[in-house]
């Protein structure tokens, strides 16, 4: 998973939060526990898993938003560190979930794309400001007529896209997208996800794109990681990943999505899982996932399995399978 | 043919709002058959709960049924007294939400709230009852129930929380149990054990459910029939071969094409253009014709009429009056 020709590469990544247990007490919550993946300039890489397993801490962590308990991070080749990141902060952007929630209501578009822009003083003089704010707003469709009208005023799809045009100002290499269409209406989100691979083409960005729904994933990523309880346990080009999953947790995961074709519904094996996710700060021993796992052994909850190469980019960590 | 248990009939629900009469609901039309499972899908807002909630008579303040009638036994619900709603709600018809917590009250232990509604409903005592709960946690797969029983709802995780509601909305065995949203707010593979419960209970007591979501993919493995919303009115109705192979609404079309699938994945997807309805400003028409790409004139000007295609299916489209047409030309 190394070589010089990686945009980004996260080695060993660990994220303890410590949560206070008693009075003079703290465990740590393991929401992120070694995780190791590579991204290539212009790639996507689908993170995928259920809520809680630590996919936002992860695109967090990686850009410093909160200052990893372990690992490293780096990007072209250079290690992140506190004191590059104001500079790397032009390279590397984030876009959340909530268009609700992450965009100033009080202000108006052409502000808040603005506001990277004047931050980073990438313009001389008005006119290359408001020309800059007009063609972001053209890259991911938004009509130039709204440029002085209010976040709170936009719909959902709409507000994502104000969201990205900011991330875009400072026109970065890497984007972290955390679950960036799972609040939005089917019909909705496809434009959305369409305005993400056309950014793609002609920008050649990057993209840790995050979220739940693994068919959203599979659309839009190269290559696609799982995660479970904060781990990575398989990774794989994302057909091979839909077509021929090997670890038990994705093996379950693929076949609990619905399908919106109920003769393929009807008729695939449906493996449920039993029981719940385990706690973050009660990891089981061994493989976090035995205890959920129909074909856990002995071995599964001595020693923890690492993620191992079984050819054609395909990782997976298991004893089993 | 089955039994229908409930018909739906025209049924318009407004609300009051500051900004004007919000016509959420606007003349619904369906029947529930026992032992079926009807889905109803749309995006959000396009009136799927305020149908449900309707039918259960638990609309807010500002709300009120402006016509149309929800036949129970020939009886409309809607002009039900008190005594008539006590013995519906539960009873008859129970409904389940996104949100356990709205059912679940978060300072009383399960048990309490379980045997509370067992005696308040049934003859049972107090003895009776907690062997009741035992047993209806049993029914719906919770472990180790009665240690459950002296749980609060935080101690629960939120696929565990959603069984205790289905409990409670089972206690006095319901004819019909309304869904709204039971899975969207959980994970997958927590919502795929969450299905498959509803069905096996669906089997086991056969009664019929009505399922409302916006996921097509939970109507696909679920219904075995289905009514499609936009606008707070019905476009297409039919069963899941109906719907998801030969659709006949431009709004079903398009939702399908929008979806990302297995097989699409190389493909650009195919999104439905425009923003969501705004029920303040609807079109005089089709509800859908300002999104739809085969829009026609008549369109923008007439509510399309409901077409029958075929036995089970039916849809409110004015381009398959145009088909009928040409091929009723054709065919001289
Ligand atoms: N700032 C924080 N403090 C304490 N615990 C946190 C914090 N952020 C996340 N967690 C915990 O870390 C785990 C992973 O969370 P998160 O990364 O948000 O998961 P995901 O994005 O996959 O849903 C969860 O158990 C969550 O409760
Ligand atoms: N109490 C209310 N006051 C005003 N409008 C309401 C109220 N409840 C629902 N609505 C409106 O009715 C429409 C349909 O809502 P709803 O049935 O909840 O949609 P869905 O369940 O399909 O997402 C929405 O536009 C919603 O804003
Ligand atoms: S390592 Fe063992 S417990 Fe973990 S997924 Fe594989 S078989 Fe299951
Ligand atoms: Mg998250
Ligand atoms: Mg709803």
């Amino acid at each position: 998973m190394s070589g010089t020709d990686n945009l980004l590469e996260v080695r060993d990544l660990k994220q303890y939060f410590p949560i206070k247990t008693g009075m003079f007490q703290t465990t740590p919550l393991k929401a992120v526990d070694g995780v190791s993946f590579a991204i290539k300039p212009g790639e996507t890489l689908g993170l995928v898993g259920e809520s809680g397993c630590g996919k936002t801490t992860v695109g967090r962590s990686l850009l410093r938003l909160y200052k990893p308990t372990g690992g490293q991070v780096f990007f072209e080749g250079e290690e992140v560190t506190d004191a590059n990141m104001t500079a790397l902060r032009k390279k590397m952007q984030m876009v959340f979930q909530d268009p609700y929630s992450s965009l100033n209501p009080r202000m108006t578009v052409e502000d808040i794309i603005g506001e990277p822009l004047d931050v980073h003083k990438l313009y001389n003089g008005k006119k290359e400001r408001r020309d800059k704010i007009l063609n972001l707003m053209e890259l991911v469709g938004l009509n130039a007529e709204h440029a002085t009208r209010y976040a709170h005023e936009f719909s959902g799809g709409q507000r994502q896209r104000i969201g990205i045009a900011r991330a875009l100002a400072v026109d970065p290499k890497f984007i972290v997208c955390d679950e960036p269409v799972s609040a939005l209406d089917v019909s909705i989100q496809a434009q959305v996800i369409n305005m993400f691979e056309e950014l793609k083409e002609k920008l050649g960005v990057a993209y840790l794109f995050i979220a739940h729904d693994l068919l959203v994933v599979h659309h839009i990523a190269d290559r696609i990681a799982v995660m479970y309880l904060g781990k990575i346990v398989e990774v794989a080009k994302a057909d091979d990943l839909n077509l021929s999953p090997m670890h038990p947790y994705t093996l379950s995961l693929l076949s609990a999505i619905p399908i919106p074709d109920p003769h393929i519904a009807h008729s695939r094996q449906r493996i449920i899982l039993e029981g719940d996710v385990p706690s973050p700060m009660n990891l089981p021993t061994g493989c976090s996932f035995r205890t959920r796992c129909q074909y856990a052994t002995e071995r599964c909850a001595k020693e923890c399995p690492t993620l191992t190469d079984r050819g054609d980019g395909h990782f997976v960590a298991c004893f089993n399978k | 043919m089955s039994e229908c248990l409930l018909e739906v009939k025209e049924l318009c629900t407004y609300f009051h709002t500051d900004a004007g009469e919000v016509k959420a609901v606007n003349g619904v039309s369906f029947t529930l058959e026992a032992g079926k499972i009807l889905g109803i899908v749309g995006e959000s807002g396009s009136g799927k709960s305020v149908t449900a909630y309707s039918i259960m008579q638990i609309l807010a303040e500002n709300g009120r049924i402006a016509s149309g009638e929800i036949l129970y036994k020939g009886q409309d619900v809607a002009k039900y007294n008190k005594n008539q709603l006590k013995g519906f709600r539960g009873k008859v018809c129970s409904i389940i939400f996104q949100d356990p917590m709205t059912s679940l009250n978060p300072v009383f232990t399960i048990g309490n709230q379980l045997e509370e509604a067992i005696l308040l409903h049934t003859d049972k005592n107090k003895e009776q009852a907690k062997a009741r709960a035992i047993e209806i946690l049993t029914l719906v797969g919770v472990n180790e129930p009665e240690k459950r029983l002296k749980q609060y709802p935080h101690e629960l995780s939120g696929g565990m929380r959603q069984r205790v509601m289905i409990a409670m909305a089972l206690v006095c065995e319901p004819d019909i149990l309304i869904a709204d949203e039971p899975t969207t707010a959980l994970d997958v593979t927590i919502q795929a054990q969450i299905l498959e419960l509803m069905q096996e209970l669906q089997k086991k007591l056969g009664m019929a459910i009505i399922l409302v979501t916006h996921d097509l993919g939970v109507i696909a493995d679920m219904c075995d029939e289905i009514i499609v919303m936009y606008g707070g009115r019905v476009c297409e109705r039919g069963n899941a071969e109906d719907i998801f192979y030969h659709p006949k609404h431009e709004y079903t079309k398009g939702l399908l094409r929008s979806i990302p699938s297995i097989t699409n994945a190389k493909q650009k997807l195919i999104p439905i253009a425009g923003t969501p309805i705004n029920l303040l400003n609807m079109p005089k028409g089709c509800a859908f014709c300002s999104r739809c790409d085969a829009a026609m004139k008549i369109c923008l000007t007439e509510i399309p009429e409901e077409m029958r295609l075929s036995e089970t299916h039916l849809a409110s489209c004015w381009l398959n009056f145009k088909a009928q047409m040409e091929e009723g030309g054709a065919g001289k």
